[in-house]
């Protein structure tokens, strides 16, 4: 029988992805160990390596297919002695045992995770159960979109009464988020009102509204006359956007701005970089290592909301923007604050090879407490960040430039670095969040504390 | 006497029982009703249903005195009192028969007789004292309605001191005439006899008529009927009631404490209504009855296990539509069904059919205010709409009430022409939860009464375009 070659999983959270491109043909010999396709999930683009050895037989799912579901076959391999007529067997097979399997490959390319696994029921078994035991942020979203789907009905329309509506829009609640009672399931008032009481919804809907406004329907028309091309929006583009509207929508964001002097931390690390090859310590490696610090400091800031909880994280893990073709990436150093300058270092610029690349795995980019953006290098001298949810904070470097500053009375030079903190004042206050920059400035402006 | 058994006995075929049986035989219960006089109660024999026979003579009446207004010529007009009555009774007679005849459509076994409690699950009826059947149910609705209410003092003798029930057949229109109260029978009474030509007198002991309408409503009806030549004493009381030949002396102190005897040729009592509670065999059961009227919970069920109540006899408001509407819910609960809902007075609408006519759903301003709501009140009258002044009915105000925060539609109180025909369309705005947004996205049609109620919710938000 030939082999089959599904859709991998290449994470723990990954439901779907995208087949970008096939790196064989039907006919193809190949070896255990070949790639054979490349796969672009959210954020990064892994390769599908081959199990085993044989003869590309049929590919099933054309390149450039959107949303495949993990474990869909995605193409037949041919094992020994075997040949197209063996395909042929196993495709009559396999068509009788599932009827749907001529229209799968013609599927067209939004259909829904839904339908597959009740078309493939039995295939599909442990990704479902997978999928409930998982904690992950896409994992999340899912049972977010199944909870409101319970009222939604097939065509994505929430049936409420309009006074059902009227009261959610004035409670800022997330209507999706309630279960109708009325008939046919329809959300009606005392739907609202019990979800009001409870609180609970409410909460909730902070998380769930993003899902709700990100429909189409909020979409702009294109505009009249204007002459545009359309750029298909790739996996990346649009989970920055669900992510980053959610951010601004549901986030109460405030700002915190201090100027540091760098001109210490500039010795020192001419200093530290003229001693030795192994390594080149940038002035971000200082700000990712004064930052790792500064949490440890006040670990109040290291935490996110959790709706009915504040969840305070034990590690410090830094997530660094890193500017890719296409968008953005924030692969994650783990424990920041427990590595030195020169790790970190080496560390950072593995990650933003690697990032540039396409070559992340989900593990490298997903989770971190907290997220650094730099645009100091395109000589932005102050900006705020959106923060990256479900963090709580994010801070936005800006360029470190020569400044006439008051010293001692005095007017004087210094290299000024701008450094502006965004808050989720959800969880981190004024206070703390004044803390935390403080004790940033402190690191950066006073660099030896750095080696405490 | 063999015992017949039965999923369901309903005692009483009034809107009430003969619906809540009928409903019953369509989810496939073998349902029996039992009644003591005519097939539909009250509501189809004497109430709502012959009065509305007589009130359309009086409309025809009216109109007939004002044809000159309309170009029309008629002489000699006049009345014949019997056939305005009779056509009453033949109107009603018809719709008995009609129920008598969905009965049997439905297979309801129909058993004539006064049927009481007789133990747990079972139903004894008797016909003039003696036992006609013994009905064993496992489950009994008790929808026995109510009566007109007598206050000590205040006896009916059915000859000078009517009840509805005597009002509705007179053998000629008294020249002169007193209703004691004004709810919605006292003042559809009021309304006929004045109609018909009758001096007639209201006296309602609170501070103005209609005391269940919105304020203005109740206050544009006393206008309108003053005008007509009606006398109004609210806050007024009738101390006693003195026959005599040809008629009967009625003391009242009025509002002020002033002391009135009023020599009227009839009296109508129309104080209210107490429910049948009586005869039914309640007593050793755990059915309670509180002022009259027997206690249930929002299902309809009483503290006795598969006894029901439905309709009057479980209290206000006294309307057939509620009463059908129970009747429909207590049988869909019985019968286990899903997306039972409880009754929701706040969305039952209330009619009466004087001329003005009223109608009216939801809270009233002032019960609204009382609810603490922030309020965004619309009225329209009568003489910004163009049907209206075809009709030659310019008199009349539609008045809406919405919540200024959602824009909950919580009442609609109208007076005018047709406007009984005209609150369902509040009342289903208002069951299916409606906002001011929706109304105005509907559209009227043109020319009718209705455009009135886009106008008034337009109105309550500044909009209004007719006036």
């Amino acid at each position: 029988m030939p082999i089959k070659i599904t859709m991998p999983q290449l994470s723990p959270t990954m439901t779907e992805g995208t087949l970008s491109k096939w790196l064989v043909k039907e006919g193809d010999e190949v070896s255990s160990g070949d790639i054979l396709a490349e796969i672009e999930t959210d954020k990064a683009t892994m390769e599908v390596e081959s199990i085993d050895d044989g003869k590309v037989g049929k590919i099933l799912v054309a390149e450039g297919t959107d949303n495949v579901p993990v474990n869909e076959v995605i193409a037949l391999l041919l094992g020994d002695g075997e040949d197209s007529s063996n395909l042929e067997d196993a495709d009559s097979g396999s068509d009788k045992k599932k009827p749907a399997k001529a229209e799968k490959e013609e599927e067209p390319e939004e259909e829904s995770d839904e339908e597959a696994a009740s078309e493939d029921e039995g295939k599909e078994q442990p990704k479902a159960e997978k999928k409930k035991a998982e904690e992950g942020k896409s994992a999340k979203s899912e049972k977010k979109a199944e909870a409101g789907s319970k009222t939604a009905s097939e065509d994505g329309r929430i049936k409420a009464s309009p006074l059902a509506r009227s009261m959610a829009r004035q409670a800022d609640l997330d209507i999706s988020s309630v279960e109708g009672s009325g008939p046919h399931g329809r959300i009606i008032k005392r739907d609202i009102e019990a979800a009001l009481e409870s609180g609970g919804a409410k909460k909730d809907a902070a998380e769930q509204a993003p899902k709700a406004k990100s429909a189409p329907a909020s979409v702009a028309p294109p505009p009249e006359g204007a002459e545009f091309e359309e750029v298909k929006v790739s996996n990346m583009r649009r989970v920055i956007a669900e992510r980053l509207q959610e951010a601004k929508q549901t986030i109460p964001h405030f700002y915190l701005t201090v100027d540091c002097t760098i001109d210490r931390l500039l010795d020192m690390r001419a200093d530290l970089n003229g001693r030795s090859d192994a390594y080149k310590i940038s002035v971000n490696d200082f700000v990712i290592r004064a930052v790792a610090l500064a949490m440890r400091k006040v670990p109040e800031a290291n935490a996110q909301w959790g709706g009915n909880v504040i969840r305070r994280f034990k590690d410090v893990d830094v997530s660094v923007a890193v500017a890719i073709e296409g968008g953005l990436i924030t692969p994650v150093i783990r424990k920041a604050d427990t590595k030195g300058l020169a790790a970190l270092s080496n560390e950072m610029k593995e990650l933003a090879q690697r990032a540039r690349e396409g070559k992340l795995a989900p593990e490298e980019y997903q989770g971190g407490s907290f997220s650094i953006s730099n645009l100091g290098m395109y000589g932005i001298k102050q900006f705020d960040a959106v923060i990256n949810p479900p963090q709580a904070g994010i801070l936005a470097i800006g360029v470190g430039e020569k400044r006439p500053v008051v010293k001692n009375g005095a007017l004087d030079v210094a290299t000024v670095m701008s450094c502006t903190l965004s808050c989720d004042h959800r969880v981190i206050d004024g206070a703390i969040g004044a803390n935390l920059l403080t004790a940033f400035k402190g690191f950066i402006e006073d660099p030896l504390t750095m080696l405490l | 006497m063999a015992e017949q058994s039965f999923d369901l006995v309903v005692i009483g075929t009034g809107p009430g029982g003969y619906v809540a049986a009928i409903r019953a035989a369509q989810l496939g219960m073998k349902t029996a009703v039992i009644e003591r006089e005519n097939l539909g109660g009250i509501c189809l024999n004497w109430g709502c249903i012959p009065t509305k026979a007589l009130l359309r003579s009086a409309e025809v009446y009216h109109l007939m005195q004002n044809a000159d207004a309309f170009g029309l010529k008629a002489d000699n007009i006049a009345y014949d009192a019997e056939k305005v009555v009779e056509r009453s009774r033949k109107v009603a007679g018809r719709l008995s028969g009609g129920v008598a005849h969905l009965l049997k459509k439905n297979k309801v076994t129909v058993i004539d007789g006064e049927g009481r409690l007789a133990g747990k699950g079972k139903v004894k009826v008797q016909k003039d004292g003696k036992p006609v059947a013994d009905l064993a149910a496992k489950h009994i609705i008790l929808a026995t309605g109510a009566r007109a209410r007598e206050l000590p003092g205040l006896e009916a003798d059915g000859k000078t001191i009517w009840t509805y029930r005597e009002a509705m057949v007179p053998e000629a229109i008294p020249k002169s005439l007193l209703v004691v109260g004004s709810g919605a029978i006292g003042i559809e009474f009021a309304s006929f006899y004045r109609d018909m030509g009758s001096e007639v007198t209201v006296v309602e002991v609170l501070d103005r008529i209609l005391p269940v309408e919105d304020e203005e409503i109740s206050a544009f009806a006393h206008k309108a009927f003053e005008k007509q030549g009606m006398t109004l004493m609210t806050g007024a009381k009738v101390g006693g009631i003195k026959t005599k030949k040809g008629g009967a002396t009625v003391s009242v102190t009025d509002a002020k404490g002033k002391e009135h005897a009023i020599d009227v040729e009839k009296v109508i009592l129309a104080v209210g209504i107490t429910g049948n509670v009586e005869n039914i065999g309640l007593d050793g059961t755990k059915v309670k009855v509180e002022k009259g009227h027997v206690v249930v919970n929002e299902w309809l069920e009483t503290g006795e296990p598969g006894v029901y109540a439905i309709g009057d006899l479980v209290g206000a408001p006294w309307l057939a539509h509620k009463a059908s509407h129970e009747g429909i819910i207590c049988v869909e609960k019985i019968a286990g069904l899903d997306h039972v809902e409880p009754l929701n007075t706040l969305n039952i609408p209330g009619c009466t059919y004087c001329r003005p006519q009223i109608a009216s759903v939801g809270l009233t301003e002032a019960k609204a205010k009382a609810a603490g709501y922030e309020l965004k009140v619309g009225r329209f009258p009568f003489i910004g709409n163009g049907k209206a002044i075809a009709l030659g009915e310019d008199q009349g105000l539609v008045k809406t009430i919405f919540d200024a925060t959602t824009g909950e539609l919580l009442g609609a109180h109208m007076v005018g022409a047709e406007v009984t025909e005209l609150i369902q369309g509040f009342a289903i705005g208002k069951t299916l939860e409606t906002t001011e947004a929706e109304l105005m996205h509907t559209v009227f049609p043109h020319p009718t009464l209705s455009e009135m109620m886009l106008e008034s919710t337009l109105a309550a938000y500044g909009r209004a375009i007719h006036i």
